[in-house]
């Protein structure tokens, strides 16, 4: 032992510890750092088998369960002469599309960085010439890998298991392209600046879950939207979720669904201004609050 | 001749929370190379002096300068150039000991040899294992690794040893041996004095926030603390002797009244030294708890 801890070390004595030259520290090396750290980052997301059930197979199960139970109940929105209408799964795709987003997003990175926090992760983190750019490419990056999947997942579910029709046109895939990358940045960046929230890393589920799953109800996920209170739903509306499952909606559902929306369409343009609302000031927050660790609280 | 810089200034460094005072007015300096250790009882202000040095706390006042650099003000250039081993281990459980030191090696400009380093640890038949399936002792050598796989001029070690078998002791200090070879600057702080003997060139004892004795270890008290003790037993009870010249006080002892029961010859030990030491700052330095002064 003692020899091969002699070899361990004399590695370094050829140039000895201060051989670095003048190494570079910009931008470039973040960015490098950054997509290096997307690797790690999903590799342990995948490996923390809590996690993958709950932000990443849950909505893949409730679209599964969905679609079985309310089978009996027949299709949504059919004439009355029982044309014209959709399955039960293609009915709840769209939301359990957004569901996802939300949970890859907010849910994971909120608790995901709090428990980083509280078991000194980020503490030992804070040590390393890690830029604090870097450690976020990673967990965004680590977000969309997890997200995307998720979400190839739901439509390979709905396609292939449950007969869904997806969109055979440009216009609505590229309807379901923005309002996708728009809602998981979104996510990510207010999952990061909730991460402030929880006192400790053990209470962050109980702090960032239940908010999120009433959400979830409020938002037109779970529950049809249009049967909700005006009031519920113009509650709904200040947050993103909602606006992430009409995206959803505008881009999976067809046209005729639209007349069911808050003001009788899909109001594109207002899913766009409310989430690029939400991602700027998710930045802001993240920018001023962001901390390794919390200094001498 | 110049001296080189030392590679850690500290002059009058303070810290408050509140009314309590953590640090009180410390100043030290630690050469470049050496070997130095922080002595002191739990809540002396060892960590928290530690942690300032580190860059993870804010100073109320003083001067601190390590590597040249103000951890106020500190870069990820400075950062580099330093390893820190925590006194709480980091639980990044889901990965294994290769994975999350081919990992932080990435985030360093010139790292060590990876498997050298987790051969320098012990580790070599849990390279391949995640990290939350170790032992406490070996997650703490996982914590040492990384502390210098960016090959750090400064390490900082704060209770490096805790929960080690005497045996991964040794070895952690041949592996700080070896680094301090190179050209290392150690900082360590730790419970165990004979880990500081072992290792360190200086020492320096802090007890209720303030430097207390600071000196080559074997130095360390006043020269009176290491005069040695003989003791032994007769008709009116226990005795004890203080002297510098034991052997003439026990052939005394031997011509006045024969064999004297239960003799013993102590020299005070680095421990008793120590434990002298911190008792007399305590005792003579209640402000330091806080509860007295009270801070504007």
């Amino acid at each position: 032992m003692t020899a091969a801890t002699a070899s361990g070390t004399g590695a370094g004595r050829g140039g000895g510890p201060r051989a670095s030259g003048s190494p570079s520290f910009g931008v470039g090396r973040a960015l490098r750092l950054g997509f290096g750290r997307v690797g790690y980052e999903a590799r342990v997301y995948f490996r923390a088998g809590d996690t993958v059930f709950f932000t990443f197979l849950f909505p893949v199960v409730l679209l599964a369960i969905f679609s079985v139970a309310f089978d009996g109940l027949g299709d949504v929105g059919a004439n009355p002469d029982g044309t014209g209408g959709i399955s039960q799964a293609a009915y709840y795709l769209p939301g359990m599309v957004a569901a996802g987003i939300l949970l890859s997003g907010v849910q994971n990175l909120g608790v995901d960085i709090a428990v980083e926090r509280g078991d000194g992760t980020l503490k030992r983190l804070a040590g390393t010439p890690l830029p604090v750019l870097s450690y976020f490419i990673g967990k965004m990056g680590q977000v969309l890998v997890t997200s995307a999947a998720q979400v190839v997942l739901l439509l390979l579910l709905a396609r292939v298991v449950f007969g869904v029709a997806l969109p055979s046109d440009v216009e609505h895939w590229l309807t379901f392209v923005w309002v996708y990358l728009l809602g998981i940045f979104t996510a990510a960046v207010l999952g990061i600046a909730i991460s402030r929230l929880p006192r400790s890393g053990k209470s962050a589920s109980a702090v960032i879950i239940p908010p999120l799953l009433i959400l979830q109800f409020i938002s037109g996920v779970y529950l049809n939207f249009a049967l909700l209170p005006d009031w519920l739903q113009n509650v709904a509306s200040v947050f993103p979720l909602k606006w992430i499952a009409q995206g959803m909606r505008a881009a999976l559902l067809p046209e005729s669904f639209a007349a069911a929306e808050q003001g009788g369409s899909w109001n594109l343009a207002g899913v766009a201004i409310v989430l690029g609302v939400w991602l700027v000031v998710g930045l802001v927050v993240c920018r001023v609050t962001f901390r390794w660790i919390r200094k001498d609280s | 001749m110049t001296t080189p810089p030392p590679a850690v200034s500290v002059i009058g460094l303070r810290k408050s929370y509140g009314d309590f005072t953590a640090v009180d007015g410390i100043s030290f300096d630690i050469a470049a190379g050496e070997t130095f250790a922080l002595l002191g009882p739990n809540g002396a202000g060892k960590s928290t002096t530690v942690e300032i040095l580190e860059g993870y706390r804010e100073r109320s006042g003083g001067e601190v300068r390590v590597l040249g650099t103000d951890p106020r003000h500190a870069n990820l250039a400075w950062k580099a150039r330093i390893g820190i081993v925590l006194q709480q281990t980091g639980e990044s459980g889901n990965v294994t000991v290769r994975e999350q030191l081919t990992h932080f090696a990435s985030l360093y400009p010139n790292p060590r040899d990876i498997d050298e380093v987790i051969a320098a640890v012990g580790l070599e038949l849990k390279a391949k294992t995640r990290i939350k399936a170790l032992s406490g002792g070996q997650r703490r050598r996982v914590d040492v690794a990384l502390g210098v796989i960016g090959r750090p001029e400064l390490l900082f070690l704060d209770e490096p040893t805790t929960g080690f078998d005497p045996e991964a002791r040794r070895q952690f200090w041949e592996l700080i041996r070896s680094l301090s070879r190179e050209g290392t600057t150690i900082v360590l702080t730790t419970h165990y004095l004979d880990e500081a003997a072992q290792l360190s060139d200086r020492a320096a004892v802090i007890a209720g926030g303030r430097l207390v004795d600071i000196g080559p270890v074997d130095e360390l008290g006043s020269p009176e603390a290491r005069i040695p003790i003989v003791r032994w037993t007769d008709a009116n009870g226990r005795h004890e002797q203080r002297t510098p010249a034991p052997a003439r006080a026990v052939a005394d002892l031997l011509a006045r009244g024969g064999e004297p029961p239960e003799l013993e010859v102590i020299r005070p030990s680095l421990e008793d030294i120590y434990l002298e030491l911190v008792a007399a700052a305590e005792a003579e330095a209640p402000a330091a708890r806080g509860d007295v002064e009270v801070r504007a």
